[in-house]
């Protein structure tokens, strides 16, 4: 069976006037039908993008320089504006951190429900206005009459990101890339959307990429956890393995950093320093300059290769405990 | 701990529409004009005593923030007062000015709270030279100080704040706080717009700068577990009022209030031994808005164990045990 959505090196450039930007530099990722895979990193380590790279929502001055994406075995990278128009939105759709940057302020709810639903199908009101009910309730929404005549200002932050979430679902899509999602909502609606997508993931069978530096809200929600750091996976493997036993010392360190399982009051393991600007990334290992574990092997890249059930990119992966 | 070191009294803040020619005209020609209010914060009183750090959590919209800015004399309460040391926080009448420099603010977004136009090193030296807690001619050692006391080079001074990236930039703003010899450091989500690297860095920071200074603290934050790190104390505020307050560690072991539990249940975790995926169990329905709060306890609309009472009797806060004080009528 060939998976949901398989990356092989992809590399994702930005072509500055101060240099190129690899901000995704070689990710490989695979994802099968029903499963949940954490995206996760802090600003600037290249998850976005390859959210982005993935649906080829990348515009000038970027550009996928390498690299294949495969959605259920067809290839998307390379593929025309109009073939990629005709995947895009039906087989493999996005959902955003900030859904009013996705709803249309100055269309009721229902109007663009069905402007998407006829973006790739021809259906009769009477049938876009049918599913687009579906879609509303099977995401929690409890009146999803009134919803579909409401405009996108009148709906909570919750609701607008559930209505969303209804649209990205409109098609059944095979893979839902969703970015940030829960973010910028409080943790009682974003404890109310995890637990949705939960089950919908169940129920549809659709393949999640769900990015976020939450590490929180992967460990219960995600199957697989892929870290990553300065456009590279540092370290991928199922989400249990990782966080009880990370073996790339940027993961251990991000770990170590959440309050909450240290003891209160005392200081936190942090990492030093800062991610370093993408721009004339020296070569060798990233995260070299803030490893205490880092030696004169590192100044050379590592290869990402298997260690203890996962994957790490280290010369100097942690001991299992 | 002994004396408190700052009083909240019965401390309200409404916020009210400005009304408009149009609204006066048919106020006058008899028309009900409908004066929506927002009741920030209803009625709050509590104490923080020295040398303790006081969390303050809620979600958007509960007057966490509000309350922070009375406490800091930023914003005036529209009744009851904020005391610090017994002696009021802001004036009584008139412009309601602020009276103390004894309680400085460090705010959630230092992109924001940082004059780009300004050097650091004027930033943080235009306080204590305004009131004359250094002169001009030692301030640029005084600056250096404040710096390194916070972890940066004092040949910083000079740069600008673009110069920074958002953890520098945070603890530059601690270090203008610090500047002004504060005994209350009000600190409203300041690590709430960081990476968890960074915020890791700056939680330490504070934790050290709290122990060498013995710095008392109010620390508003959303994020529970940042909060249960850093708080003597906590206080869960939802909807403009205090549904629970007491110390941290017995809130997170055992919360009384139903929206405290509610709450705790539905943040994600980072468990990292766990086998496997778990379920989520978030509270039902939205926020209410807070220009119609529900009648009775705010809270009674998401309560599963909502009775007649809680619908139309607001609940008071009431002692649950030494230090543990809870606003639930079901709560024992």
């Amino acid at each position: 069976m060939t998976a949901a959505l398989e990356v092989r090196g992809l590399k994702t450039h930005f072509f500055t006037r101060s240099g190129a930007v690899k901000a995704v530099d070689g990710v490989d990722l695979t994802i099968e039908r029903g499963r949940v895979l954490g995206l996760v990193g802090e600003s600037g380590s290249g998850k976005s993008v390859t959210g982005l790279s993935i649906l080829g929502l990348i515009d000038h001055p970027g550009r996928i320089v390498e690299g294949s994406v495969k959605l259920d075995g067809q290839e998307l990278v390379g593929l025309d504006r109009d073939a990629a128009r005709r995947v895009r939105g039906r087989r493999i759709a996005m959902i955003f951190q900030d859904p009013m940057m996705t709803l249309n302020p100055v269309l009721r709810v229902g109007t663009q429900m069905s402007m998407a639903l006829r973006a790739h199908e021809t259906v009769s009101n009477d049938t876009a206005r049918e599913r687009s009910v579906r879609a509303l309730s099977r995401v929690g929404l409890p009146t999803p009459e009134q919803c579909l005549a409401a405009y996108p200002h009148q709906l909570s932050g919750g609701m607008r990101q559930r209505v969303a979430i209804a649209i990205a679902l409109l098609h059944s899509p095979s893979v839902i890339v969703a970015d940030e999602p829960t973010t910028a909502l409080d943790v009682s609606i974003q404890g109310q959307i995890l637990q949705e997508m939960q089950r919908l993931g169940a129920e549809t069978g659709v393949a999640l990429v769900w990015i976020t530096h939450d590490l929180a809200v992967v460990s219960s929600l995600a199957h697989d956890i892929a870290v990553m750091y300065a456009g590279r996976i540092v370290e991928h493997g199922p989400t249990a393995d990782v966080l009880a036993q990370p073996r790339h010392p940027y993961t251990r360190g991000l770990l170590d950093s959440v309050p909450g399982e240290a003891k209160p009051g005392e200081k936190l393991a942090q990492i030093p320093g800062s991610i370093p600007a993408l721009i004339d990334l020296p070569p060798g290992c990233a995260f070299r300059a803030r490893c205490s574990r880092a030696s004169g092997a590192c100044e050379a890249m590592p290869e990402i290769a298997e260690i203890g059930g996962r994957l790490a990119r280290c010369f100097h992966p942690l001991e299992a405990a | 701990m002994s004396a408190p070191l700052l009083e909240l009294d019965a401390v309200s803040r409404r916020f009210s529409r400005r009304i408009s020619l149009g609204d006066r005209i048919a106020a006058k020609l008899g028309a009900t004009v409908e004066m929506r209010e927002v009741r920030a914060v209803e009625s709050v009183s509590l104490s923080v005593m020295k040398g303790e750090t006081l969390g303050l959590v809620g979600e958007s919209g509960c007057g966490k923030s509000t309350l922070g800015r009375i406490a800091a004399g930023i914003l005036a309460p529209s009744a009851g007062t904020a005391r610090l040391d017994g002696k009021p926080v802001m004036s009584e009448t008139g412009r309601r000015e602020k009276l103390t420099t004894r309680v400085q603010t460090v705010f959630q977004d230092p992109f924001a709270s940082l004059n780009p136009r300004k050097r650091i090193g004027e930033a943080i030296a235009e306080g204590p030279l305004a009131h004359g807690l250094i002169d001009r001619a030692g301030s640029r050692a005084y600056v250096a100080e404040q710096l390194s006391r916070v972890g940066l080079d004092p040949s910083y001074s000079s740069r600008f704040p673009h110069q920074f990236s958002g953890g520098q930039r945070q603890r530059i703003a601690i270090a203008r706080a610090l500047a002004m010899k504060p005994d209350l450091l009000i600190c409203d989500e300041p690590v709430a717009s960081l990476d968890v690297s960074i915020q890791a860095q700056v939680l330490n920071l504070f934790l050290d700068l709290r122990r060498a200074l013995n710095l008392t603290a109010i620390f508003i934050s959303h994020d529970l577990g940042v909060v249960r790190h850093l708080s003597d104390r906590v206080a869960i505020m939802y909807l403009g009022r205090i549904v629970e307050i007491g110390p941290a560690s017995e809130i997170y072991a055992a919360p009384k209030h139903p929206y405290t539990q509610a709450l705790l249940a539905s943040v994600p975790r980072l468990n990292r031994h766990r086998e496997g995926r778990t379920a989520f169990k978030p509270i039902a329905g939205e926020l209410p808005s807070p220009l119609s709060p529900p009648p009775g306890c705010h809270f009674h609309p998401r309560c599963g164990f909502a009775t007649e009472r809680c619908r139309s009797e607001p609940p008071q806060l009431r002692p649950l045990g030494p230090e543990r004080w809870a606003a639930c009528h079901l709560a024992e």
